[in-house]
């Protein structure tokens, strides 16, 4: 027995060592840390328990058999991130440079798959170099057992891919099924073919950075939700993240102790919105004054920045803020909105987080850039994302609501449950003075008399009257006591249940 | 006494003179531009009228305007506040000939004391002090040269009409003087339409000191004590306060004496202030009178118990002071700090935009703050960048001083760029502290300009404590994430016992122990140790407590993982890790941000409409470079310093982030 137990604590060791300590310092000299090292950051103190550390690979060709090492790459497991269960993997590029054998994938399977039986998220930490080429068709059917992984877990628990060093070809597909993906600068990137086949087949020079890096994900392609500064960072950030997600979809979203009112009145609100109509204003301002203590975790804030996602809470619940930036392209839905806006919607209707949407839109990017783009579909995305959405939701028009964006941005139209508007609001088909161009095109020499009918339009819709008296708006209130109303409408909204036709699942225009 | 009386101004002084009327149960008109349209000035006044566009010139410079506002709302005086039509003397005439009051003193004496020549030679004839020097029109360089001579050098060359440091040089030398004239000539002529210049002797080692006064016009003119003004920037003032630390009883009897005599001279009714020059043996000069409400005058109202306001409103009225010189006590002392929208670091560039976040401290018998913006107020390119004037009283100079520094600690600002680290690093300083002031006290103090302060080790400890404090109620907090009635609380900081943690400030790591300790926390760190209470919870802006029984004000903003820790002017980014992630991070590489001091960045997110220079041009400092227009609103981007462009980064049309690279320089 002692003899057992010696080993026992040998093959640990061993284990732990990963791929020996010149590899360690390499990682360490790239400014990473090693995976057991990220779990450490990751979850609470003393809370990992570890799984499959003795799993080796079963290849026996090109020498493989002469290495072996325990655990074959990655780190599996389960912990508790403030408390709460997670599963997490977390790639070991110290061994055979992370890449992802038979084995290697059948450990990530065997904790989605609990995740998945106990209802508790999974957390990947991703660092590999890609398939293990020596294994050549088992290490793709590893791929696909994870991706099996992804597609059944999906809508059933919260996934997240922290991509911490490389992730290329086949290894992209796994984080681009996982709810969200986070980056960290400088050490990361992800692409489907790397700078060598893209120059050999398209001429094209670019450096890893420029094709797939942190910056890239975030600003240019909008693959990756959010990056960070460095790994500590990164995880740090991963945990605040993880405090706005309930373990699964039969599960409401945590809540949060909070000493910040419910009825804090704020009165600068009331001076958010420029009196003149073309000015633009940060309608974060609106987003932090009212959300509980100021805090509002954004995602994708580089891309698409005219629309605007992120979690935060009221009362110390979780919700789902959708908002149009009138500071970037006026606000107005393009392709590159829409998508991540629908996504983010159809993830919060997912794992029952409430959506509060702020509106202050001028309709859609006109232009064939859009129309060749097809913005149709796209758009409709977000249409079809509102309106299939079951969750509580409150949406606030602070400003312009034109056209069928308005009707697009979670109006009572589309199950809206709450819709309020400011008295600043103008809900309407579209701007006075473009209304007034259409509807009196044979006074179209006549400045004057433009002017004059453009001011009649004016007083007549741009304003939230008239939509207010159809009851597409369910009151006018003051600025300064938006967060109240809104925290009242989602108590009020607390155990909504809608129930819609069975169907095998939607078919969302892709 | 009146029963309606109009406010010819905005801002903090309008709010005041609102204030002080609303005690005396007098209702107040307001007059606004269209910026002003949502000011505190026209929310807090019983009635407003609006007078115009933005432009001062379209609306608070409008006489015309202001006295058709007096009379249809039936206002039957005017307090002018200061600035704009204050020391206009036309304006009094034509108040007086619609039969309006105005709460000042009479256009003679304005017009006596508006000019600068006029007055010094009112003042040598009234036996005040004045500073050796010619007060004819000089003719060319050659008398130039010849006057200064007389005089002595240093000497200074002044427009006549000058005011603002505009048309002013110092001259050392025949050389120098001859130059200088030219060029004091052409910028008095380029500024106010008169080249007139004079030449005075030029005071070393100058403070800034002036007299506040109170005349009745009916036989009593008082003096209430001086006011130090020295601290200033391009010779605006910044710091000033009541008494001077430099002022003995007998020069001040004697300022003060000098100063009765030239209101008396000139027939001054109503409140005023004569500016003097002091050098560094406590001689004094003349320098002007203003013929006004002065902005610093609440460090005066704080030693003295009297509403200047109040005054000037019952001499108006016709009433007669009802106490003499005797009765004038000067009360422990009183400092005003001026909250400027200005980036300090970015040499006082004012700095315009929205007040996201405004909390001023809260007032007391030792504080005061005047202002005329609330949070979500705007700051716009039109008026005077000033967002409050705030002052501290205390029985001493150094109470008042310590009272500034905590107030300061608790002006919570965010939105546009602010002084406040300024006002706090000068406030910290050794050297105004122990007083030792002159009127160039910033370029001697700041040759490079001011840099930001770097945090003393005694401030630096005590924010590693309240950064130990705070992540751990973060944390305790966080921890109730999981709480779920099945599972109980989760355990109080006390049941967990003492608790290790490293606080990285910036990259130095700082072990600290924290054991819940009475109603507060004990944090060893270092070798040091700190007793602190604090009612802080997650979420609030300010840490307000005591630190080792000593009150203590920290501003703290999260920052991700991070807090932001603001404090004395200085602000720190900090990390609060377990020991074992302190290890880890310590790992983290070095991100050095690229230096950016090369590249002319947009300061606000706009459209580059259009740029001044090409690739390859020499520039000087004050040239304009770029035009950026933000909110409709033309900004224009001027070199710092003399260079040359290697690059252009943007092109007119494009649409610039805030810090986007404009133009590189070489």
């Amino acid at each position: 027995m002692q003899e057992i137990l010696q080993e026992l604590e040998r093959r640990r060791a061993a284990a732990r060592e990963g791929g020996g300590q010149r590899r360690i310092d390499n990682q360490h000299a790239k400014g990473k840390l090693t995976a057991r090292e990220r779990i450490e950051v990751l979850l609470d103190e003393g809370s990992f328990e570890e799984w499959d550390m003795f799993v080796e690979h079963r290849c026996n060709e090109f020498g493989m058999s002469e290495q072996r090492v325990s655990g074959d790459g990655v780190v599996t497991g389960h912990g508790t991130i403030d408390g709460r269960l997670v599963f997490v993997f977390s790639q070991d590029f110290t061994v055979f440079g992370g890449s992802l054998s038979e084995t290697h994938a059948m450990k990530i399977r065997k904790i989605m798959d609990k995740a998945l039986e106990v209802g508790a998220p999974v957390i990947g930490l991703n660092d590999s170099g890609g398939a293990r080429i020596q294994e050549g068709v088992d290490s793709l059917a590893g791929y696909a057992e994870v991706f099996i992984g992804n597609v059944v877990g999906s809508g059933v628990i919260p996934q997240i891919s922290m991509i911490m060093g490389p992730c290329a070809g086949g290894a992209v597909y796994s984080p681009a099924m996982t709810d969200f993906i986070f980056m960290v600068k400088d050490t990361s990137y992800m692409f489907v073919t790397g700078p060598d086949v893209v120059k050999t087949v398209t001429h094209e020079s670019v450096t890893q950075e420029e094709l797939g890096g942190a910056i890239t994900h975030t600003t240019k392609s909008g693959v990756a939700d959010a990056a960070f500064e460095n790994d500590v960072e990164a995880l740090l950030e991963l945990r605040r993240f993880f405090g706005f997600l309930p373990e699964n979809n039969r599960e409401k979203p945590p809540r949060r102790p909070t000493e910040d009112p419910v009825d804090r009145d704020d009165y600068s609100l009331d001076t958010l919105v420029p009196p003149s109509p073309n000015k633009p204003y940060d309608m974060k301002e609106l987003i932090r004054k009212v959300v509980d203590e100021g805090e509002f975790f954004e995602l994708q804030p580089g891309y698409a920045a005219n629309i605007i996602i992120g979690f935060a809470r009221m009362d110390g619940r979780p919700v789902g803020v959708v908002a149009n930036q009138p500071m970037v392209l006026a606000g107005c839905l393009d392709i590159d909105s829409s998508r991540k806006a629908a996504r983010f919607v159809r993830f919060c209707d997912c794992f029952n987080i409430p959506i509060v949407t702020f509106v202050d839109v001028p309709g859609f990017l006109p232009g064939t850039s859009q129309e060749y783009g097809g913005i149709i579909k796209h758009g409709a995305k977000l249409l079809f994302a509102f309106t299939q959405a079951t969750v509580p939701k409150v949406t606030v028009i602070t400003r312009k609501a034109y056209g069928g964006a308005y009707d697009v941005m979670s109006s009572k139209h589309l199950r809206g449950d709450v819709n309020y508007a400011w008295p600043s609001a103008e809900i309407a088909v579209m701007g006075p003075k473009g209304a007034v161009e259409i509807i009196f095109r044979a006074d179209a020499g006549d400045p004057e008399k433009i002017e004059q009918r453009t001011e009649e339009y004016r007083k007549l819709f741009a304003n939230p009257f008239v939509a207010a008296s159809r009851g597409f708006i369910d009151d006018v209130i003051m600025p300064h006591g938006t967060r109240r109303r809104i925290c009242g409408a989602l108590k009020m909204l607390e155990n909504k249940q809608v129930q819609d036709p069975w169907k095998k699942h939607d078919n969302l225009p892709l | 006494m009146f029963e309606k009386i109009l406010i010819a101004n905005r801002g903090e002084i309008a709010c005041r003179v609102v204030k002080t009327c609303r005690r005396m149960g007098i209702a107040t008109v307001a007059v606004y531009s269209d910026a002003d349209a949502e000011g505190l000035h026209v929310r807090m006044a019983d009635e407003a009228v609006h007078i115009g566009g933005s432009a001062a010139a379209e609306s608070y410079l409008r006489a015309e305007r202001i006295i058709q506002a007096a009379k249809d709302t039936g206002a039957q005086a005017i307090h002018p506040g200061f600035g704009f039509l204050s020391e206009k003397a036309d304006f009094v005439t034509a108040l007086e000939a619609a039969g309006l009051v105005f709460i000042g003193p009479p256009a003679g004496a304005i017009a006596a004391m508006g000019d600068k020549i006029e007055s010094k030679r009112l003042a040598a004839e009234a036996g005040v002090s004045t500073v050796p020097g010619f007060m004819g029109i000089i003719e060319s360089g050659e008398q130039a040269v010849e006057i200064s001579r007389d005089i002595g050098y240093p000497v200074m060359l002044k427009a006549s009409a000058g005011g603002g440091g505009k048309g002013m040089r110092i001259a050392r030398s025949d050389q120098e003087v001859v130059e200088g004239f030219r060029g004091a000539q052409n910028e008095a002529r380029s500024s106010f339409g008169d080249d007139r210049v004079f030449i005075e002797k030029y005071v070393e080692q100058p403070r800034h000191i002036e007299i506040q006064v109170l005349a009745d016009g009916q036989g009593t003119t008082l003096y209430l004590g001086e006011r130090e003004c020295s601290i200033q920037r391009r010779h605006q003032k910044v710091i000033e306060e009541a008494p001077s630390p430099f002022i003995d009883p007998e020069t001040r009897k004697r300022m003060g004496e000098q100063s009765v005599a030239l209101c008396e001279a000139v027939g001054y009714t109503s409140a005023g202030t004569v500016e003097f020059i002091v050098d560094k043996d406590r001689n004094f000069y003349f320098l002007e009178m203003n013929t006004r409400l002065q902005v610093e005058h609440p460090v005066t109202e704080m030693i003295t118990g009297l509403d200047l306001v109040e005054w000037m409103i019952r001499i108006a009225a016709g009433e007669k002071l009802d106490f003499g010189q005797s009765e004038v006590k000067l009360d422990g002392w009183a400092i005003e700090a001026r909250v400027y929208a200005e980036d300090p670091v970015r040499n006082f560039l004012p700095s315009i935009g929205r007040l996201v976040q405004y909390r001023a401290p809260t007032e007391s018998k030792a504080v005061r703050v005047d202002t005329g913006v609330g949070e979500g107020s705007e700051i716009t390119m039109f008026y005077d960048p000033m967002i409050a004037k705030l002052a501290t009283w205390g029985d001493s100079r150094e109470a008042a001083v310590e009272e500034m520094r905590r107030a300061l600690d608790a002006f919570y600002i965010r939105g546009v760029n602010h002084n406040i680290p300024f006002l706090s690093a000068v406030m910290a300083a050794e050297r105004f502290q122990a007083g030792r002031l002159t009127t160039n006290y910033i370029a001697e103090e700041y040759p490079e300009g001011f840099q930001g302060r770097a945090l003393p080790d005694v401030q630096r400890n005590r924010l590693v404590a309240v950064a130990a404090v705070l992540q751990l109620r973060a944390e305790q907090r966080n921890a109730g994430i999981a709480a779920r009635d099945d599972l109980g609380a989760p355990p109080s900081l006390q049941a967990l016992g003492p608790i290790r943690r490293t606080v990285m400030v910036e990259r130095d790591p700082h072990a600290a122990t924290v054991t819940v300790e009475g109603e507060g926390f004990a944090v060893a760190y270092d070798g040091g140790r700190h007793h602190i209470e604090s009612e802080w919870r997650p979420g609030q802006p300010l840490f307000q407590g005591r630190l080792d029984g000593l009150p203590i004000t920290v501003q703290v903003d999260a920052a991700g993982p991070r807090w932001k820790l603001t404090h004395d002017g200085a602000t720190v980014d900090v990390l609060v890790l377990r020991p074992r992630l302190a290890e880890l991070a310590a790992l983290m590489p070095v991100k050095v941000p690229p230096d950016m001091s090369a590249f002319l960045l947009s300061p606000m997110p706009g459209l580059l409409v259009s740029l001044a220079v090409a690739e390859g041009q020499e520039i000087k400092a004050g040239e304009e470079l770029a035009v950026v227009e933000a909110m409709k609103m033309e900004n224009v981007l001027r070199a710092e310093r003399d260079g040359k462009v290697a690059k252009l980064h943007a092109a007119p049309g494009d649409n610039l982030s805030v810090d986007q690279a404009i133009i590189e320089f070489e």
